[in-house]
């Protein structure tokens, strides 16, 4: 026998489960792809133009700081800045120009990511640090949205108008029955033909992501479940206690960004809490502070803010909130 | 009887848990007895506790089940000769960590057996001992958990006053990939086995008896369900594949959803968990006045060309069981004894099969390294797959970071290191290498808070 | 527009002086009492937080000295006893002197003397694989090479060797504060008393097998011949359990045990080149101290 074989010797566990950063975030740009379909067809040409522009520049930056700045081995291959990349471009108009894109790129890696140390230690989603930054920098460009129109061409010159919750921020005064005829019909909401950010209208489309999410185990379904019940939940109190005052609870959960930011926001496996327990509390406060924000704030759209608001609170809930430990709960004897 | 089990209803633990992919090369593997080997080396520590004194000198001429090492304690077992020769050294041998333990060497001439012992394959059925005869026997025997914790069974068997054992629980789950030994055991030795069932549950005065077995073993659920079916008191419980639900506390949620409290002891909840390789060693020893000098092996691997199941002499080396079943293939990558999740990785061939060697796993070149680590991305999945309700990425944080007195508030100390964590771990983070880390000093750190 | 800058100073400097006087009352009120003298011994400490007198840093240790009667018991081993001197006028008490000492890396198991058998794939920290199995030599006592004692050092003066696997002291940077010592699994560094030069005689190699099996694990372990110590004319060296130690107090670095090691595991560093008999010994031995040092 040969006894001069050089044996390998490990710790236990010797067999590993087949998964990997690389495929879990490929799995979410998988997951992705529906929403990007679908508002390549509704926005045309102004879609592929902001996603790629977004993908490409999130990529160089991450490279680019890594390899010169912070002189580490580049660590772009593991899909992370696709994926920041992608969401970014999904929070954007898909008429912004060029260069509004790449300083928000520059932002979301630069800053919201980077300058925390990288993958894994960014406190706050850096697809929204940049999205933000540029909705604040940047008020008039970020909220022109073009109105879906099926395939086109036009990028910069598209047609713009109102999201759905900017009518009803808008014109506060009026009824909201009223306003309702202006609103796009539920299926249309549902179907993605209203205006809005890039990848947020379609909800079938989102919905779809989920259900790829759930099933290549990407995520599990307690945030974006918590925090689509809990806007449900308040808004649906609110609508029962003075309907003219306050839309119904579906026209929330389908309208703005709020089932983007559910399903592939706030489920950033960085920037959201460990235990399920934990992930509730999260849902529930991001679900609570978007409709804070779009009901009584003076912004028409809260999601962004909410999830990073809940962003900062999650080293709070990690450090309190315990899973069950087993036997703990038990008397001994 | 309880034939009408459905699959819905199968039970499983509640918290925590992975499915490694299965690999029971060797399931239909007729155990086989492996012939004697040249020499055996039998270490005086094969168990949890003190090691045991040797009484043998060089020279001395023993048969095989004559007592070579006397227990020194409680907590502690006696070593039994396992072939017959002649002692050529009361010296050292490799343990499975590459360090030299005392052991005593027998150079193996014929296959001469204690008189006392019935070499027979007739089965007594007919139990005529009191429950302390069988305490006795079962420590004069030698007997250890044959799992792999390797704890003296006379130990689980002596209920300390005040403690009420209402139901004994056989653990029959065999969740590790790859092994077969108790499935093996359960299919071709059940009578046997269920009589050594019977007696521990004699030596422990229970009237209930759980058998658990994994779903993925349906020959072995039909079988011993067929065999138990008249019996009083006696049921078995096909269950979910999930593994760690061989872990005793495991096991014992899953049957009897009773949580073992942290830091105590099946007892403390009423329940005494034995293996079924146990209850066989159990078997012989009171009906065959058989000691404990053999066990079944699975010798196993994706590139062995004969996974089989053998029936070893206790001290026989690793590489004539290797050879037994079609020698070291050529892209040896890494051998463990045990298990894939919690077996030890052999750093040579030399060292021989003791009391707690379940398997020996011959892992190809191609799987035997580790995936490059990455940044802990934060998903949770080692807290959501963590059987025992622990955070290990904290764990592992607290434990590099030597804040031993946090990793114990973190309750650090109820990890059984099933290895779940680092296995679903998507970055490769070592989380179970750290975690066993700071549970060594925090070990240290209660033993040293204990003296002052 | 000037209003709005008027506006915006005034209030920050209003908020600024609030502040500044709240500030001021918490301190006044929740001050604690504390010995002066703590201060000054601390501004005499080195400052590193090494951990090296035993105290989780300066401050601690100065808190510790200024309760203290008596001195004996305490040692700064980074500031020496110039800093000890210090300390003990600040506290108006005498203290001995001791003697300066360095850390000396006793495993001489480079790759080539002692070659791996088996591959270890696992974190990079002696302590885990110490846990999990004996290592990756034949020797289960010698150097992992993993670094812990890089790790714990703070003043750069320990590095490992590419070449060796082992790791090297740089005499004048080590402070013997200990961190090496302690961060070593396999107790393999030892602080020993510092000679003039940075010389140093010692056996290189902390094996306690017997000598067969020494031998066949590593080239330059001591086998426990025992040569060594009747060769001594200050009885200086011991054996114990196969191992041959050399006390450096008693040292006079005659450098005679070193000519009669049959293995070369006792280093001499320092010394210049030896003349005559055993100069061809000699070389090779220095060539290894020069891997080492």
């Amino acid at each position: 026998m040969d006894n001069n074989k050089v044996l390998t010797v490990s710790p236990s566990p010797h067999v590993y489960e087949n998964i990997s950063v690389r495929k879990l975030m490929y799995g979410v740009v998988v997951a992705l792809i529906p929403a990007l379909g679908w508002s390549v067809i509704s926005f045309g040409i102004g879609a592929i133009i902001v996603t790629l522009v977004s993908v490409l520049s999130c990529i160089a930056f991450e490279y680019l700081i890594q390899k010169f700045l912070l002189k580490q081995k580049p660590t772009v291959t593991d899909g992370s800045a696709l994926v920041t990349g992608l969401l970014l471009a999904f929070n954007v108009p898909s008429n912004l120009p060029v260069g509004i894109i790449i300083i928000g790129a520059l932002v979301a890696i630069g800053m919201g990511k980077m300058s925390f140390g990288g993958l894994g230690t960014n406190p706050f989603n850096p697809a929204l640090v940049g999205r933000v930054f540029l909705l604040i920098s940047f008020p008039v460009q970020m909220t022109s949205w073009p109105e879906p129109k099926g395939f086109g061409t036009n990028y910069i010159d598209a047609q713009t108008g109102a999201t759905p919750l900017g009518i009803l921020q808008e014109e506060g005064d009026v009824a909201v029955p009223q306003l309702m005829d202006k609103m796009p019909q539920y299926s249309d909401l549902f179907y993605g033909q209203m205006g809005g950010s890039l990848g947020e209208m379609a909800a079938f489309a989102l919905i779809i992501g989920f259900i790829i999410l759930l099933y290549l185990r990407v995520i599990s379904w307690h945030i974006p479940v918590s925090t689509v019940l809990s806007v449900g939940v308040f808004t649906g109190i609110l609508w029962l206690a003075d309907p003219t005052q306050y839309a119904d609870p579906l026209f929330h959960i389908l309208s703005g960004g709020l089932l983007l930011g559910a399903i592939f926001m706030a489920t950033d496996y960085v920037t959201s809490p460990m235990t399920n327990k934990a992930k509730w509390i999260y849902g529930i406060g991001i679900g609570v502070l978007t409709v804070i924000i779009r009901v009584f704030g003076s912004y028409p759209e809260g999601v962004s803010f909410a999830i990073l608001i809940m962003n900062a609170f999650v080293p709070i809930l990690n450090r309190y909130i315990k899973p069950d430990r087993f036997g703990k709960e038990v008397q001994h004897g | 009887m309880k034939r009408a089990y459905r699959m819905n209803m199968l039970k499983t633990f509640t918290k925590g848990g992975v499915h490694p992919p299965e690999n029971k090369l060797s399931g239909n593997k007729p155990i086989e007895k492996l012939g004697l080997p040249k020499q055996v080396s039998i270490p005086i520590a094969q168990h949890i506790g003190a090691p045991s004194t040797p009484v043998v000198n060089k020279k001395d001429k023993v048969k095989a089940g004559d007592i070579i090492a006397k227990s020194q304690g409680f907590v502690s077992s006696n070593i039994h000769a396992s072939v017959s020769g002649t002692v050529s050294k009361v010296g050292e041998v490799m343990d499975t960590s590459g360090f030299r333990k005392p052991a005593v060497i027998i150079n193996v001439e014929d296959d001469e057996w204690n008189d006392s012992i019935d070499t027979s394959s007739d089965i007594i059925r007919n139990i005529s001992y009191s429950s302390q005869e069988i305490v006795d026997k079962i420590l004069e025997a030698g007997i250890v958990g044959m799992g792999g914790a390797t704890f003296p069974s006379h130990v689980k068997l002596s209920v300390p006053e005040g403690k009420k054992i209402d139901t004994l629980v056989i653990n029959g789950v065999e969740c590790e990939p790859y092994l077969t030994s108790d499935h093996r055991v359960m299919l071709e030795r059940t009578e046997e086995m269920l009589i050594g069932v019977k007696l521990i549950k004699k030596a422990l005065g229970v009237d209930r008896v759980l058998i658990g077995i994994e779903r993925n073993k349906p020959d072995a659920v039909d079988h011993i369900t067929n065999f138990v079916s008249e019996e009083e008191g006696m049921e078995v419980y096909p269950l979910k594949v999930k593994y760690p639900q061989g872990g005793e506390k495991q096991l014992i949620k899953a049957l009897l959803d009773r949580e073992v409290p942290s830091g105590g002891l099946p007892l403390d909840v009423g329940v005494v968990v034995h293996n079924v390789g146990t209850a066989l060693a159990v078997y012989e020893a009171l009906q065959k006045n058989k000691p404990l000098i053999e066990r079944v092996v699975t010798v196993t691997g994706k590139s062995l060309s004969k996974p089989s199941n053998f029936m070893v002499r206790i001290g026989t080396p690793v590489k004539d069981l290797i050879e037994a079943a079609g020698g070291l293939p050529e892209d040896t990558g890494k051998i463990v004894s045990g298990g894939p999740m919690m077996g030890k990785a052999l750093n040579s061939l030399d060292v021989p099969v003791v009391k707690g060697t379940s398997g020996i796993l011959v892992i190809p070149e191609r799987e035997a390294h580790r995936a490059e680590e990455f940044n802990c991305i934060r998903c949770g999945k080692c807290v959501d797959v963590c059987p025992m309700g622990l955070e290990p990425y904290l764990l592992k944080q607290l434990a590099r970071l030597e804040r031993y007195e946090e990793c114990e508030e973190n309750a650090i100390m109820d990890c059984m290191e099933c290895g779940s964590c680092s296995f679903t771990c998507p970055a490769r983070v070592p989380l179970l290498d750290y975690i066993r880390f700071g549970k060594t000093n925090v070990s240290q750190l209660i033993r040293n808070r204990k003296q002052k | 527009m000037s209003s709005i800058v008027i506006y915006t100073i005034l209030s920050l400097s209003g908020l600024g002086a609030a502040a500044a006087v709240i500030l001021y009352m918490a301190a006044r009120k929740f001050k604690v009492y504390e010995d002066p003298r703590i201060d000054e011994v601390e501004e005499v400490l080195p400052g590193a937080n090494c951990g090296g007198c035993g105290y989780p840093g300066c401050r601690a240790f100065a808190e510790a000295v200024v309760k203290a009667e008596d001195l004996s018991e305490f040692y700064c081993p980074v500031g020496g006893n110039e800093t000890m001197q210090q300390v003990a006028e600040i506290l108006g008490q005498e203290i001995e002197e001791k003697e300066p000492q360095v850390a000396v890396v006793r495993c001489a198991g480079s790759f080539e003397n002692a070659p791996a058998i088996t591959r270890y794939d696992g974190p990079a920290s002696c302590a885990i694989e110490s846990m999990l199995y004996s290592g990756e030599t034949g020797c289960p006592y010698a150097c992992l090479g993993k670094g812990d004692c890089v790790e714990a050092c703070d003043f750069e003066a320990i590095f490992m060797n590419e070449q060796t696997g082992l790791p090297y002291v740089i005499d004048h940077n080590c402070t013997a504060c200990g961190a090496c010592v302690e961060a070593c699994p396999r107790d393999i560094i030892e602080l020993r008393k510092r000679n003039k030069k940075d010389r140093k005689i010692y056996v290189a190699c902390v094996n306690q097998d017997k000598g067969a099996l020494t031998r066949k694990a590593c080239r330059v372990g001591c086998i426990g011949c025992g040569k060594c110590v009747k060769v001594c004319p200050f009885d200086a060296i011991t054996l114990e359990n196969s191992l041959a130690y050399i006390d450096p107090v008693k040292c006079k670095l005659c450098r005679k045990c070193v000519a009669v090691c049959p293995t070369n595991s006792i280093l001499e560093v320092g010394f210049p080149p030896r003349r005559k008999k055993a100069k061809e010994k000699s070389e090779s031995v220095q060539s290894e101290s020069k891997g080492e040092n």
